[in-house]
């Protein structure tokens, strides 16, 4: 099955205020695309109406293949050490997180309580379980923060290999982030030119 | 089925007593300590104490099943746990299922074993001891589907812990007329009335929890 994640004319409300309206996008095999755009813009909102967790105020989303998801919720129990909290997923996914937790520097982690982790080493582990998950579409929601210099490497790496093999990646982020080929859709261009003024007065209710 | 087994899995190793979740034993020893301190407020009246004894266990039980409710479901919304699921194709309502069966079994079982020390300490008789245990077997599972209920419509709310007890009581209020009423009024149609009770709380909670959890996530 070919991987396939398309958006047409998609726009999204948060609270009173429509953060963005009008975006589309069609992604195939082996496509990345980068969403820009400053704080607030509305990045997040659009990767989980992609996901299929926001419905979006206008548009549809069509989606071709199972959907991963990274983002700051990393999904794994704090009380757990790190290799049950991860053996867990691997279970619901039939996955190999060792591996990829491995390759991620984790290996010898395992026994730590994913509390005592650090922002890195969590996200790291986020991102081991999202490569073990073998979903056709990933959707990355600020991939590299927390991550050093290393690790965004691996992360880049990661991404890399996924669209040479056929997957979709979408990252939403507002750092660079070396991908093949991305295509980049600047949120701010479909920005509302009203409110988007005052968005620094504003909270999302 | 796979599924089922990797939540349930995690499910008992948070929830039951002893398990990683933390505290769950609370609930037990809180229900041990309420049975204990009763006969120190009523007075040795053999008499009032055997008389009022098995309504002040079903009152205990409520009170035991209503304290772990705060993390019952919060947790896992916070840590983005549901957003995971839904994605790889796994309902909130088998999700609630699962931990449905999961909270009971951490709480209803143990419940009705500490009750037997807990009849002693208020001092009723065998018979009412049988009544108690079959009105506990049949009302915790509606005690947990309320919890469940009850943990799924708070989530998001600051304060939620002390919210969740003051919804889940009156709730619980057909449970205890019939289950602990079955003491007074012997006969089966108070234990019946409060399985059937039951059954429909049990049924009903994965729907609407699933169903709040997703009205939560679109916040």
């Amino acid at each position: 099955m070919q991987a396939h994640l398309a958006a047409t004319d998609l726009a999204c409300r948060r609270g009173e205020r429509v953060l963005f309206r009008g975006v589309s996008l069609a992604l195939g095999p082996g496509a990345a695309c980068r969403i820009a755009g400053p704080n607030g813009i509305g990045k997040t909102s659009l990767i989980r109406i992609l996901a299929g967790l926001l419905r979006p105020l206008a548009g549809t989303v069509e989606r071709r293949g199972m959907v991963a998801l990274l983002d700051d919720r990393h999904a794994l129990d704090a009380q757990l050490p790190l290799g049950r909290a991860l053996a867990f997923w691997a279970r619901l996914d039939r996955a190999d997180v060792g591996r990829q937790a491995r390759r991620l520097g984790l290996a010898g982690l395992e026994d730590v309580p994913v509390r005592y982790l650090s922002t890195g080493q969590k996200k790291r582990a986020a991102l081991a379980r999202l490569a073990a998950q073998g979903a056709p579409v990933w959707l990355l929601d600020e991939p590299l923060n927390g991550l050093d210099a290393e690790g965004a490497l691996l992360c880049e790496a990661l991404v890399a290999e996924h669209c040479a093999e056929g997957g979709i990646a979408v990252v939403a982020s507002h750092q660079v982030m070396a991908m093949p080929a991305p295509a980049t859709l600047a949120l701010a261009d479909f920005a509302l030119p009203g409110p988007a003024g005052s968005r620094q007065g504003e909270t999302a209710a | 089925m796979r599924t089922i087994a990797a939540l349930l899995r995690r499910d008992l190793a948070r929830l039951l007593p002893g398990g990683r979740g933390g505290g769950m034993m609370l609930p037990l020893l809180f229900f041990l300590a309420v049975a204990m301190v009763y006969p120190f407020a009523v007075g040795p009246d053999a008499q009032l104490l055997a008389a009022t004894g098995g309504g002040v266990i079903w009152v205990a039980a409520l009170l035991a099943a209503i304290l772990p409710l705060d993390r019952l479901l919060a947790g896992d919304v916070e840590q983005g746990l549901f957003d995971q699921w839904a994605l790889r194709g796994i309902s909130e309502e088998l999700v609630i299922a699962v931990r449905l069966f999961a909270h009971w079994l951490g709480f209803g079982p143990f419940l009705m074993l500490a009750a037997v020390p807990a009849s002693a300490l208020v001092g009723i008789d065998g018979e009412t001891l049988l009544l108690v245990e079959l009105g506990l077997l049949a009302g915790t599972p509606g005690l947990a589907a309320i919890g469940i209920l009850i943990a799924s419509l708070t989530i998001g709310l600051r304060g939620s812990a002390a919210l969740a007890g003051l919804l889940a009581i009156p709730l619980a209020v057909p449970l205890l007329v019939f289950g602990a009423g079955a003491l007074s009024a012997p006969g089966e149609g108070g234990l019946a009335l409060t399985g059937a009770i039951s059954l429909l709380l049990v049924a009903i909670a994965p729907f609407a929890g699933g169903a709040a959890i997703r009205a939560a996530r679109e916040e």
